[in-house]
């Protein structure tokens, strides 16, 4: 053993700049994988030690009326501690600010919440000053920006202009990615009634909220039982700490999951990397063990010489990678701020850094194992004759090595992901990618020995034979780099794909525009101010509200009872809760618009005199999770007015475009009578028009609520750019090993390069020469590299944009012009730095290296 | 003659499979060698001189016939017991001097010691002792790159000889050198090998050298075709 251990050390050490650059290729693989799980641990740690702030209470009662008495004598029988709030979506309009508006969602709140953790504001009395009641409001850091005002400043709301008197930066349970959607606007319950935004009877996306504390000695899920069954009708949600964690939980694992898989990938791709560097290492040492095999060691015995080697490469690549990846995920949270509910506290999660190392040791083992087992069969023969091949038969050890390496990426999958079904099919995916990759490069190798042109000037074909020839790097890099721009690109593509398809939205002269909210008797003016504008109105709709009382003469109550009506519909377990419980704002109107198609049935636009069922259309998506045909009968509640109507038709709906559409549309003749409001669609020509619009037209109706396409189009872009960041962060990983898998193996074939070098410089190249030939082999690797994953990026976008998306992809040339141009100058610039030195070696270094 | 048989080969013969069927590179070889003794195997190219010093050394598995080393038969062992037999008998010195060069001169001759386990102290002092015999006493921890040609062919014959070996073979051992330094060379590998009495195989296409040995076996097409003993030139040592 002794020998064994000092042999390896000795004989390692021409080669042990080397052996560390191989061991950096699973580096990076190592330090994802540890810092994803460090940080998830954390984050797990965090939930849990912050699990009361995750809704700031004990209990969350949210109803979508006001509660009756008998709730809210329930909550006050049982609560130590309460507080109020209504919710709802509105205008804010910044007089500081020429009177700009943005859509917020406003929270009027009675009470101390948060119960648990901290409102975080500027100053940090804002809360109390809240409390204290009065016309004052705490609004989001990033609107009081956005705005260029600040604490003093004033917002208003309807009717009553509010003294901003504190920035909002935190509060508990809420992820900062809510600002993206809708900014909050906190202001004091008792003000609500003033600012005339709540019309009863009208309060149309109106939420209560009742937030309470319990005695630690009642259980959360024994109230939301009790609360339950005691007012089944009241279709209240309530939501428990344990539910919030439990979502939460979940949603952290997919990602983890996700991120992890990533990260699995560049270390599987540095392990390619690792084993086809020791592959040629292999290769050169084969003389030292024919030697050794001459006096006398026994195949073991040399063997171990390099399983030895193999394994402090792996040991120290994993121990590399698992600090590297303690000190990544110290960036972690900061890539990740604002969207996550918690705040995530750093400490090392040894168990996390344990399984990277693991994972790292296993995986660079069975890739090490795959090249070191030809130095069992080398000969010493060798020694006498260089040129003596062994006769190589079938080696079941390989078999074995490629099961075991198999075996160890399924597992890694399936653990990592959870499911059996998930891991095997990633697993597959990963092989078959690879598979696809390998073959592609191997027809590019062909290619270029079959097909080059002998005219061709000599260096561009040195170049390209350099492509086939032995030790080439072809597969390897491919591999790497074609699939570290295939992660990447395919991510920029999405993001593309989706932000085209709303700026196709607004092209067109379609509306831009949305208008809700708009009373009976504001929408012809209304409509006369848009038009005064330059924005008219294009289309408008009257919108009614109602709720199901019963689906084919069943009431709803008996349909929603505990453990009933929560299938997804249409599949023989009866209709999705959602479809029976939500409210509905239904249209009437005597014809289909551009959005709808219809799809079965007719579309009756006048309701037929006499007939007490009215013909409705719904939407297919509904009709699905309903589980409704054709004719079948469903009853409405239109604001204490039974309605009964059978289904008539069925349309697709456009849900995309930025118009009125609707699930249920009801024909002429019916809804006239109800109470009901308005939404309008108009056109804008400019952010500044559109600003211009939403200005006159919210100081003229503070009720009404404004959509702007360009803001959704800022938000979604916004929403995008955070997850595409850090999937871009994981992504590079991936890319990082490429370029470490190249430089690891331009030095491994270092040596080679320089005997040909130098018998080239011998026979009279230039170091122009020399130079421009690794330019040419390494231009077209890259070229290639960057073309393959532009290829496979551009299914990878069609195939998410058509089946996930259900838009067309969208490819702009000069995005994968540029994803190009950028792999060959990263291919470019690794590949000549870590050649450099070569051309200037003197030829007798190597010729006594021949003698 | 001494009484001992160092090697003793019984109608050897080495067959490959060649695309035009079976290629016989050596014929029913017989001839066996005493300790102490010296054999020059020369011939022209391709009459296997390589083919059967690698079958002697048990580099190789005869396709008949059997070799007896140091008293052992060697030609049904598998390829690790063989390297036993080889670490406890054998001396190597090669034409290309085969030294691994991640080593250095003293760690290159330590080696077959230490496979057996018997590094140390004592085995440093030894091999220092044989590079001063080789006269490499100043270049112990010298590089093979930094030596050479005759100097790295020192430094082999020093670790030929550092597990006392029974027998030396000997593959062209000049081949690379020049002439004054192949003479100094022959001269080491024949002064030290009287000193040991260690039985010398030597292949080699030099007939002035082969005459330094007390018998030379002819080869041609793989068979012998003469089996001649010599009155060896004088050793200068």
């Amino acid at each position: 053993m002794r020998f064994i251990l000092s042999m390896a050390w000795r004989d390692s050490r021409a080669s042990r700049r080397r052996l560390v650059l191989f061991s950096l290729s699973i580096v990076l693989g190592i330090a994802a994988l540890v810092s994803i799980g460090s940080f998830s641990t954390n984050l797990r740690r965090a939930v849990d030690d912050q699990a009361k702030t995750l809704l700031g209470a004990d209990l969350l009662v949210v109803g979508r009326e006001d509660f009756s008495p008998e709730v809210r004598a329930f909550v006050s029988e049982r609560a130590i501690e309460q507080a109020e709030e209504q919710t709802f979506s509105s205008m804010a309009v910044f007089p500081g600010a020429e009177d700009g508006t943005r859509l917020v969602q406003v929270r009027a709140m009675e009470g101390r919440f948060p119960f648990y953790g901290v409102f975080e504001t500027f100053p940090a009395d804002a809360p109390e000053r809240l409390r204290a009641g009065g016309d004052v409001a705490i609004v989001e850091q990033t609107l009081l920006r956005q705005f260029g005002v600040g604490v003093g400043d004033t917002v208003r709301l309807g009717q009553t202009t509010f003294t901003v008197v504190g920035e909002l930066l935190a509060i508990p349970g809420e992820s900062a990615a809510i600002a993206l959607l809708a900014p909050r606007v906190f202001i004091p319950l008792a003000t609500l009634e003033a600012t005339g935004l709540v019309v009863p009877g009208q309060e149309l996306l109106l939420r209560h909220r009742l937030l309470f504390t319990l005695p630690e000695t009642v259980n959360p899920l024994e109230v939301e039982r009790n609360l339950r069954a005691s007012f089944p009708v009241e279709q209240l949600s309530v939501d428990t700490v344990d539910e919030r964690r439990r979502e939460l939980g979940r949603a952290l694992e997919r990602i983890e999951a996700f991120l992890s898989l990533v990260g699995f990938i560049a270390l599987f791709l540095g392990a390619v990397g690792v084993a086809s560097a020791m592959h040629v290492y292999v290769r050169q040492k084969i003389n030292t063990v024919a030697v050794l095999r001459c006096i006398g060691s026994s195949a073991r015995q040399s063997f171990a010489i390099y399983l030895v080697q193999g394994l402090a490469l792996g040991f120290s690549g994993a121990v590399l990678g698992a600090a590297l990846g303690i000190a990544v995920q110290l960036v972690l949270p900061a890539l990740l701020e604002g969207v996550l509910p918690v705040t995530v506290s750093f400490f090392v999660a040894w168990g996390a850094v344990a399984e990277g190392l693991i994972a790292g040791i296993v995986i660079s083992l069975l890739f090490t194992f795959l090249p070191l087992l030809a130095v069992r069969r080398v000969s010493p023969l060798v020694a006498l004759r260089a040129s003596h091949v062994e006769g190589m038969g079938p080696d079941p050890w390989r078999i074995l090595i490629g099961i075991g390496i198999a075996a160890a990426v399924v597992t890694f999958a399936i653990v990592q992901t959870g499911e059996v079904d998930i891991g095997l099919g990633f697993a597959g995916m990963l092989f078959l990618g690879f598979a696809l990759l390998a073959a592609l490069a191997r027809g590019v190798a062909f290619a270029a020995r079959r097909w080059t042109p002998r005219r061709m000037p000599y260096v561009l074909r040195q170049g390209i034979a350099n492509l086939h020839r032995p030790n080439n790097r072809t597969v390897l890099l491919l591999l790497s780099l074609g699939l570290g721009t295939f992660l990447i690109l395919t991510l920029y593509l999405t993001r593309t794909t989706l932000l085209r398809e709303i700026q196709t939205t607004d092209e067109g002269g379609r509306p831009n525009l949305l208008m809700f909210d708009v009373q009976d008797d504001q929408i012809e003016e209304l409509v006369r101010l848009a038009a005064a504008e330059g924005a008219p109105v294009t289309r408008r709709a009257a919108i009614v509200t109602m709720r199901v009382a019963a689906l084919r003469g069943q009431p709803v109550e008996e349909l929603v009872g505990p453990g009933r009506g929560r299938g997804r519909g249409g599949d023989g377990r009866g209709p999705a809760g959602w479809t029976l419980r939500r409210e509905y704002r239904s249209t009437y109107r005597g014809e289909l618009t551009p959005t709808e198609r219809l799809i079965e049935g007719d579309f009756i636009g006048q309701a037929p005199a006499g007939d007490p069922v009215v013909p409705i259309s719904i939407e297919r998506g509904l009709q699905e999770d309903m589980g409704v045909q054709i004719g079948d009968e469903i009853t409405w509640d239109v604001q204490g007015v039974l309605i009964r109507s059978r289904v008539a038709s069925v349309r697709e709906v456009e849900w995309r475009q930025l118009e009125p559409n609707f699930f249920v549309v009801f024909p002429e003749g019916v809804l006239e009578g109800a109470p009901q409001f308005h939404v309008a669609a108009m056109r804008a020509e400019s952010p500044a028009e559109s600003a211009r619009v939403q200005r006159v037209a919210v100081s003229a109706f503070p009720n009404i609520t404004a959509i702007d396409l360009t803001l959704v189009m800022q938000t979604i872009d916004g929403i995008l750019s955070k997850v595409s960041f850090v999937i871009e962060f994981m992504a590079l990983f991936t890319v990082a090993t490429g370029i470490i898998v190249l430089a690891g193996s331009v030095m491994t074939g270092r040596y080679q390069r320089i005997r040909e070098t130098v018998l080239l410089r011998t026979l009279g190249a230039t170091k122009r020469q020399l130079t421009r030939i690794q330019l040419v082999e390494y231009a077209i690797l890259g070229l290639l590299a960057a073309l393959m994953g532009c290829g496979l990026a551009v299914v990878g976008n069609g195939l998410l944009a058509w089946y996930v998306f259900d838009l067309p992809p969208v490819a702009p040339g000069g995005l994968l012009a540029t994803a190009v141009l950028s792999v060959v100058a990263v291919t470019l610039t690794t590949g000549l730095l870590s050649s450099r030195g070569i051309t200037n070696h003197p030829p007798l270094e190597v010729l006594r290296q021949e003698t | 003659m001494s009484a001992q048989i160092m090697l003793n080969v019984e109608r050897l013969t080495k067959t490959y499979a060649a695309p035009g069927g079976p290629l016989t590179v050596l014929k029913e070889v017989s001839f066996e060698l005493g300790a102490g003794e010296t054999l020059a195997i020369v011939g022209p190219s391709g009459s296997g001189k390589t083919t059967l010093l690698g079958l002697c050394a048990g580099l190789d598995r005869p396709s008949g016939g059997e070799v007896m080393l140091a008293g052992v038969p060697i030609a049904g062992l598998d390829e690790d017991a063989r390297a036993r037999v080889r670490n406890e008998n054998v001396g190597f010195v090669f034409q290309n001097f085969q030294l691994v060069p991640t080593l250095t001169a003293i760690e290159n001759v330590l080696v077959p010691l230490e496979l057996r386990g018997e590094g140390g102290q004592e085995a440093e002092t030894e091999a220092a002792a044989l590079l001063g015999r080789v006269g490499l006493g100043e270049r112990c921890d010298h590089y093979p790159l930094q030596l050479s040609g005759g100097e790295q062919q020192r430094v082999a014959l020093a670790r030929a000889f550092m597990n006392r070996p029974g027998i030396l073979f000997c593959d062209e051992p000049t081949g690379n050198l020049d002439d004054d330094t192949a003479a100094a060379m022959v001269d080491l590998i024949f002064g030290i090998n009287r000193e040991r009495n260690t039985t010398l195989v030597l292949v080699t296409h030099n007939l002035e050298l082969a005459r330094r040995c007390g018998r030379i076996l002819r080869l041609k097409g793989g068979a012998v075709v003469s089996d001649e003993r010599t009155q060896p030139a004088k050793v200068h040592a």
